[in-house]
């Protein structure tokens, strides 16, 4: 590319461009609509406001988003997110107040905020190692049973959600127990956990891509695998990893969004997630056939998810229809990434038979 | 001879595994239950899987040209949620089924064209139809409506009888499957368009430089996809005599995994519509089989029909493998 490239355009084509755009266009609509979205207030010396519950809801979505941006650029997809969810904060709940056999726990013993049946770290590290379990599994399958990823990770999205109720024997468990209500609703400095746990988790992504040599290998493996092997990647272990790490923010999305709630229900914890997730990734720029990615524009695709969603609650949308209008987020995302709106966006932005674009 | 029968068997394998492990599944569930062995329980099948039958023929020909359509159940919970509020202001049925059947195939089309023309991936688009289709139908009626109407009642109510069985008997939106699947198998194997289809399922590119019409055939795959789940939906009204946006919540799975239990490749181009019976009666049976024992949880149809999936797409890529040596 040459330096003269002017510096619109270099901006244009930065990957955190269209999503930081989408982003401010729905931040200005509020700003015009409801002055109140931007409103902070300091309350038991935390903040609280509808920013901060942007941040605090759309952190599970960063996380899934994360490990499918990796998943996507591989060439593959992970549909079992939301189950992985499912399971690995199911996992947490039966260690925390079990209900192995029939044996039933009264109210009194359940509703009794410092009991516990596990000390909190091995809840913690049980949770985890669940989801990275079920990540690892769809990792073999794809990469060592060679089975496409979309159908792969489809059988645990359909028996996923069936081995989470079968773990917490079919009931919606509610957890009593206060310090794991922590991860989902404490405050660091102010500030919810969850976005520290948002922080840390994308620290460990970001060194282990760009500090290390298995992001190049990811994009090389998902712009041609064939090619890859060749060169001596190993294609397997690449997808293994990225697979492994998907179930891993899986679960760390499941510890929060089952701390946030309280309560565990197998059926609807992370309902959508996978479908969300793939948007925020879509709308960050990472290609669905795989090869480079952002995981920055991933993230800020997951705020805008929420940030959209916050917003129309705040109208008074019904949650319900709501869905409709994600659904026209999405064709408007879809059509303005496609080939065919790109260049009419590049020929209203450059002069007719200025150069042809290498770049798409 | 015998190398003729090789052939057959490796050419219709999955086919006949999943026929064979349907009538294995069938008999376990008689012998462990005798009251299974009753012909009526065997109708029930087509009783209680009406729309799921109609939602996987049509999936199986969009499956067969190597997409997907996520949409279905959205669109079964738009067709009675929105046939319901007409008929509550009293507009003619026959009228309601016509538009919600243009309805579904004008969906379709929609999704087709952004498919095909925009290159954008079909489980994408078809993800956003699903959004879309529930968003409407809560937009609708936040509520659950009662369809009240006569000829609606009628058609639900009323049994048709089987010849030569006595007593057995299924309702009139039941036929409807079956019927679509003779039109499907016919679509699929004896038209043009259906050898259209599984060519571009084998090889779209190829398929184009062939002359064949990709673009055409394509749009109509997603629109006939549509219409199947708008007569899905309208059966699914008929059954329940109500409409609301959350009705089957999860049915494109349901879908998925019975056309690939019935040993369509999710890789498109190989697969047949008459294996989609089969794998919606095997996941019918794995649910009346629940229904019996009464004591297993719900819970298990989904890890049940996880595993099943799991077991043919093993099944499916040996028979591939042993096709292509």
């Amino acid at each position: 590319m040459k330096n003269n490239t002017p510096l619109f355009k270099r901006v244009r084509e930065n990957r955190l461009f269209w999503p930081l755009v989408a982003l401010s266009l729905i931040f200005i609509f509020n700003a015009i609509f409801s002055p109140g979205f931007f409103k902070l207030g300091i309350l038991d010396g935390h903040l609280y406001g509808n920013l901060i519950d942007v941040f605090n809801n759309s952190a599970p979505l960063m996380l899934v988003a994360l490990g499918m941006t990796l998943v996507i650029a591989t060439g593959g997809v992970d549909l079992s997110v939301g189950a992985v969810i499912a399971i690995s904060a199911a996992m947490g709940a039966v260690l925390i107040n079990p209900v192995f056999g029939n044996e039933e726990i009264t109210n009194a013993v359940a509703a009794d905020p410092t009991l516990t049946n596990t000390p909190l770290w091995l809840v913690v590290v049980v949770t985890l190692v669940a989801g990275t379990l079920c990540g690892l599994w769809n990792g073999l399958l794809v990469s060592r049973a060679k089975i496409s990823p979309m159908v792969a990770t489809l059988i645990l999205m359909v028996a996923g959600r069936g081995i989470a109720q079968l773990i917490e024997r079919g009931q919606i468990m509610t957890v009593y127990y206060k310090p794991y209500h922590w991860f989902g609703n404490g405050f660091i400095l102010g500030l919810p956990v969850s976005i520290y746990i948002v922080a840390i988790v994308y620290a460990i992504a970001w060194v282990l891509v760009r500090k290390t040599s298995i992001g190049l290998f990811i994009e090389s493996v998902g712009l041609n695998a064939k090619s890859s092997y060749y060169s001596g990647i190993s294609e397997k272990n690449v997808k293994l990893f990225a697979y492994t790490f998907c179930g891993f923010c899986g679960a760390v999305a499941g510890l929060i969004l089952g701390s946030y709630i309280h309560a565990i229900d197998a059926n609807n914890i992370g309902l959508n997630y996978e479908l969300d997730a793939i948007f925020a990734v879509v709308i960050g720029g990472t290609l669905m056939s795989g090869g480079r990615f952002s995981l920055l524009a991933s993230m800020v695709g997951a705020l805008i998810i929420w940030t959209f969603t916050i917003t129309m609650y705040i109208f008074g949308v019904p949650a319900n229809a709501l869905l409709a209008g994600r659904a026209v987020l999405v064709l408007v995302v879809i059509l303005l990434y496609s080939d065919y709106a790109r260049r009419i966006l590049n020929r209203i932005f450059e002069r007719k038979g200025l150069q042809h674009d290498t770049a798409n | 001879m015998t190398q003729r029968i090789k052939f057959f068997l490796i050419n219709n394998g999955p086919l006949l595994t999943t026929i064979t492990i349907f009538i294995l599944v069938y008999f376990a569930g008689g012998r462990l239950y005798p009251a299974m062995q009753k012909p009526q329980v065997f109708f029930n099948l087509f009783i209680n899987t009406a729309a799921l039958l109609i939602v996987s023929i049509g999936m199986t020909f969009v499956i067969l040209t190597k997409g997907i359509d996520l949409s279905v159940a959205g669109m079964i919970a738009l067709t009675s949620a929105a046939s319901a509020a007409l008929l509550v202001n009293g507009v003619n049925p026959i009228v309601v089924m016509i538009l919600m059947l243009l309805m579904g195939i004008v969906f379709g089309l929609a999704m087709g064209s952004i498919i095909h023309y925009l290159k954008v991936e079909p489980f994408i688009v078809t993800l956003m139809g699903l959004f879309f289709a529930r968003g409407m139908a809560f937009i609708i009626t936040l509520s659950s409506l009662t369809i009240k109407d006569p000829v609606y009642r009628y058609l639900a109510l009323t049994k048709v009888h089987i010849p030569f069985f006595e007593k057995a008997y299924v309702y009139i939106p039941s036929l409807v499957g079956p019927i679509l699947l003779l039109v499907a198998i016919y679509l699929a194997n004896f038209t043009r368009f259906g050898r259209t289809v599984y060519a571009i399922g084998n090889n779209e590119q190829s398929a184009m430089l062939m002359g064949l019409p990709v673009a055409r055939t394509k749009i109509i795959v997603y629109a006939f996809g549509g219409f199947c789940s708008a007569l899905a939906g309208i059966v699914f009204s008929i059954s329940l005599l109500s409409g609301y946006g959350g009705y089957a919540p999860g049915m494109e799975l349901d879908a998925i995994a019975s056309v690939v239990i019935g040993g369509t490749m999710l890789t498109g181009g190989v697969g047949n519509v008459i294996g989609t019976l089969f794998g919606v009666l095997i996941n019918g049976t794995i649910v009346s089989i629940l229904q019996f024992n009464g004591t297993l949880s719900s819970w298990w149809t989904r890890i049940g029909v996880g595993a099943l999936t799991l077991i043919f797409i093993g099944i499916q890529s040996l028979f591939y493998m042993k096709k292509k040596n």
